[in-house]
């Protein structure tokens, strides 16, 4: 269908296809996007009127400039960066939500941490994201729940096409039939999952439908002929 | 494979697994000593649609995962949305939310409690459900023109202003609703056979369910006290009194017990809400291109059958760069196995029932 503009690696917040500049980068400072909006009532309607009409503005753009990721540096992650150091990449809120970008090969560490000592006791959500020009394309997304500190935390790792994550299905059972669907999704292995295999595709189907370059309309045809008698399913 | 064992598959054409779910049982004479679930059959590939479809656009498609509660999974959707574009819905379209979303978890509660008890032998509480469902499906049509894949918000807030006789309407089910759930549990509560086909029967424990990432009624018949409506409020929540309902021991019997009394507290939610609905607009400001600012962002509510998730990534344009759904009833059927080992062969229909699925949210 429509051909999309991908963004470049590293952060989401990169380069924002054509709208307002202000709220690029992961690390501004806030103060910087609030000050025009309050200046602009406090001074007389004529000196303020070539920039300002956000009035004007706002209808066509709904949301006031704010920057919405900005870097992360609460009590948690002192405690995560003092604990495993380098193994956190990155450590960001998108929208007041707290995102931690690790390292791929001690998941299952980080994982037993952050179940035992910060009590995210659940699983809650599992997935990936696939950024093809990325140099290590896909994103594996786990979103944690503490039922004690009434918190969520997402959890990042980066993994290139033929790299492995470690499974954490020994940590959380949640993950067991997520990793499935991630892996029948897009491919990815996660080593030392109990039983990898498909499971909402046949076991038998080639591709991964939810990586990019799997065109919407794209199937397995083989398949399909074979198992269904028809030429296509669309 | 001991000489006793046998493999018997159970659907996925088999009217008490609620739709194309296939159970593969590994059987010890008549008790169950393994299960594997196989599903599947009803994917669609909602989540590849979703990036190939502007925003609006892949708003009716929620509806048709989880069909009998698609008002929830709409409001799933449509706040995540809200959210990743930094707008909140006027407070009016959050009132009339909470209405509609509160009648449909009765609705999708009602249908459990017909078809469950129907496989487990009780004929009489799925005529008695689906009239009051019924109801609530009239309240629905008047409101926004279908009953089942209802599509009633909008990004931003309401299509429809509520209709004339809304609120008269709602507080006159909510009233009867009363009575009606009293005769539910005349003919259940204290019913021997039903006690005895439900009580210690699939007894998951809370830990279990916490590490299978089990939530909704399910969790809190286990007795783990968390409702998203209440630890995260969203719609107009934070503005009602009401209970969480749990459980003690984690079996079919309370499972039962939670539902029927999350029934009592949604009714008294409906009637606090219907009380005052503030006036005012019923959609925020956002422009008809719907073009979020890039980033992300995971947004849970509370729907019928657990937490329904929505991880939603922008990278700018019309279009989500990609939707990741959270389906309760996939995670949940997670724990079936553990629920149903070392009960007899009539017991896995009792599991698959109070579990609530739908596979229409399993396989998206």
């Amino acid at each position: 269908m429509v051909q999309r503009t991908l963004p470049n690696p590293g952060s989401m917040a990169d380069e924002p296809k054509e709208p307002k500049p202000p709220q690029v980068p992961t690390g501004d400072k806030p103060a910087s996007s609030a000050a025009p909006v309050s200046e602009a009532p406090g001074k007389p309607a004529g000196a303020s009127a070539p920039p300002a009409p956000p009035k004007a503005a706002t209808p066509a753009q709904p949301k006031p400039p704010v920057v919405l990721q900005t870097p992360l540096d609460n009590e948690l992650v002192q405690r995560f960066r003092s604990k495993f150091g380098a193994v956190l990449v990155e450590a960001i809120e998108d929208r007041k939500q707290a995102i931690l970008t690790v390292d791929r090969p001690r998941l299952v560490e980080i994982a037993l941490h952050l179940r035992d000592e910060e009590k995210f006791d659940m699983l809650a959500d599992l997935t990936a994201v696939d950024w093809p020009k990325r140099e290590k394309r896909f994103d594996v997304v786990l979103d944690l729940y503490s039922f004690s500190k009434n918190e969520r935390l997402r959890v990042k790792v980066q993994a290139a096409d033929a790299e492995e994550v470690p499974s954490v299905v020994s940590v959380w059972a949640a993950a067991d039939w997520q990793e499935r669907e991630v892996f029948d999704m897009f491919g990815i292995i996660f080593s030392g999952h109990p039983n990898l295999t498909r499971i909402l595709l046949p076991e038998e189907w080639q591709g991964y439908p939810l990586r990019k370059d799997y065109d919407i309309l794209q199937q397995d045809t083989a398949w399909v002929r074979e198992n269904l008698g028809i030429e296509s399913g669309q | 494979m001991g000489a006793d064992e046998l493999v018997i598959n159970m659907g996925p054409q088999h009217p008490s697994t609620h739709g194309v779910l296939r159970v593969k049982l590994k059987l010890d004479g008549e008790r169950v000593i393994g299960s594997e679930c196989i599903i599947g059959y009803l994917h669609r590939g909602v989540e590849k649609i979703a990036e190939n479809r502007t925003y609006q656009q892949f708003a009716p498609y929620v509806d048709r995962m989880d069909y009998v509660a698609a008002v929830s999974s709409g409001l799933g959707y449509c706040e995540a949305v809200e959210k990743l574009l930094v707008v909140e819905a006027p407070p009016r379209a959050r009132v009339i939310r909470t209405i509609l979303t509160e009648l449909q978890r009765i609705a999708s509660h009602l249908l459990w409690l017909g078809t469950h008890a129907l496989d487990i032998g009780a004929l009489t509480p799925l005529f008695y459900c689906f009239r009051e469902r019924e109801e609530i499906l009239k309240i629905f049509e008047k409101y926004c023109g279908a009953r089942l894949t209802t599509h009633a918000f909008r990004i931003g807030g309401l299509q429809y202003e509520a209709y004339d006789t809304f609120e008269t309407e709602v507080e006159r089910f909510c009233q009867d609703f009363e009575s009606r759930i009293v005769e539910y549990e005349d003919l259940l509560t204290q019913n021997r056979i039903w006690i005895g086909r439900t009580k210690g029967v699939g007894i998951l424990s809370a830990a279990d369910a916490i590490a299978f990432g089990v939530t909704g009624p399910v969790l809190r018949a286990s007795g783990v006290k968390w409702d998203i409506r209440k630890a995260a409020p969203y719609a107009a929540y934070d503005q009602y009194k009401f209970e969480i309902p749990v459980g003690t021991t984690g079996d079919t019997y309370d499972r039962y017990l939670v539902r029927m009394e999350e029934m009592r507290q949604s009714r008294l939610i409906c009637l606090q809400a219907i009380e005052n609905i503030p006036a005012g607009p019923i959609m925020a400001k956002v422009g008809k291109v719907l073009k979020p600012p890039p980033g992300e962002v995971y947004h849970a509510i509370e729907a019928p059958k657990g937490e329904i998730g929505y991880y939603i990534v922008s990278d700018g344009t019309v279009m989500p760069y990609r939707v990741h759904i959270r389906p309760p009833s996939f995670i949940n059927l997670q724990a079936f196995d553990r629920m149903v080992r070392g009960h007899l062969v009539a017991d896995v229909v009792a599991i698959i029932g109070t579990i609530d699925i739908v596979l229409g949210e399993v396989d998206r």
